[in-house]
């Protein structure tokens, strides 16, 4: 059994908690609007609080409000965060290496955590999956710590949202402050030429298959960048890049 | 404040139901499996790919159309952002030098200008 004093108590932590701290602005800003387009979809207080502290997606709340607003089949609604939630699913794929010593139970409580920043800060830390116990908790102990930098600071700005959510106009734009947290992480992570190439693909793919339903175009756009990558890692260009 | 209503309070925690599943998709079940090699590099590639996916659409569209112009806040809000990133990399806080950056230019150029 996994005991949760030490990691607290752990170095990684505490790092992870400050790497979290340093995208916390955008992170609440971001949670803020998503807590004001609840409300002002006509979810009830008790709906807007449950939806928040529950789903912790905020690109799937915003993709389901409407269709909830709209009394839409259940089937459409959670198929449609379903689809949206897609890029998790190629997430997951990439952390199971990571995960796989820990029973079950808390395996499904990290992956209900890892959402965006804490999964790309994770692996942006850690190139290779632990090698044996104390390397372990180490790994588990900084994803703790930014996931409870990036959850606290997400849900205390969309419950300030819910309560704000009548004086707070929306088209302030406050939620671009969410867009530039991602592009400064998106920034840290330009470590190679070919990551730069899979950055302008994935952009521009995004872009070209914007018209796609269910935001299947970040789906298309992972892909595209991704194959793109293996492709180019076989030419002589990329030969001299290492990892 | 509206009404409460079940039907709502069910889907929500379906939604919730559906940020466990895919967060955790391949690693619910505990059978041996591994990625083939090809994937395991390829996925290197995954964090930029998406992050990038999910904001360029933010930053350069409205309403499903490309700008058309260059009076748009976010492209200079995007422009001021980076340079500060990779001007301070390395020197800690670079990302949040970035959002304060970033929306020290947004702010007055989209509510004040209207951009």
């Amino acid at each position: 059994m996994t005991r949760l004093r030490p990691l607290l108590r752990h170095a990684e932590y505490r790092q992870g908690l400050r790497d979290a701290m340093s995208v916390a602005p955008g992170l609440a800003a971001w949670g803020l609007m998503t807590g004001v387009a609840m409300v002002k979809s006509g979810m009830s207080l008790v709906e807007s609080l449950a939806m928040t502290l529950l789903v912790y997606a905020g690109s799937s709340q915003l993709a389901a409000i409407p269709l909830i607003a709209a009394g839409a089949p259940v089937l459409v609604i959670l198929a449609t965060a379903f689809c949206v939630n897609l890029r998790f699913v190629v997430f997951s794929a990439h952390m199971r290496a990571y995960v796989m010593h820990l029973p079950r139970r808390l395996r499904l409580f990290v992956g209900y955590l890892t959402a965006d920043l804490s999964y790309v800060m994770f692996v942006r830390r850690y190139h290779q999956p632990p090698q044996n116990p104390p390397e372990q908790q180490a790994q588990l102990a900084y994803l703790l710590g930014s996931a409870t930098a990036n959850w606290t600071s997400w849900q205390a700005a969309s419950l300030l949202g819910i309560a704000l959510a009548n004086a707070i106009p929306t088209h302030w734009g406050l939620s671009f402050a969410g867009i530039l947290a991602l592009l400064g992480v998106a920034c840290s992570l330009a470590s190679s030429q070919l990551r730069v190439v899979s950055a302008g693909v994935a952009g521009a793919a995004a872009v070209a298959a914007f018209a796609l339903p269910f935001k299947l175009n970040i789906v298309v756009a992972i892909a595209a960048a991704v194959a793109l990558a293996l492709i180019l890692e076989q030419t002589p260009l990329a030969k001299r890049e290492t990892r | 404040m509206n009404q409460t209503d079940l039907w709502t309070v069910g889907v929500i925690i379906g939604l919730a139901a559906v940020t466990v599943i895919t967060r955790a998709f391949f690693f619910i079940s505990s059978r041996e499996w591994s990625l083939p090699h090809w994937a395991q590099r390829g996925l290197q590639y995954a964090p930029i790919a998406a992050l990038s996916a999910v904001i360029v659409p933010e930053m350069v569209m409205t309403q499903g159309q490309l700008v058309s112009t260059w009076q748009d806040a976010r492209l200079f809000a995007v422009a001021a952002g980076a340079a500060w990133f990779f001007w301070r990399r390395g020197q800690g806080q670079a990302v949040l030098g970035t959002i304060v950056v970033g929306m020290a230019v947004y702010l007055p150029l989209h509510l004040g200008l209207g951009w």
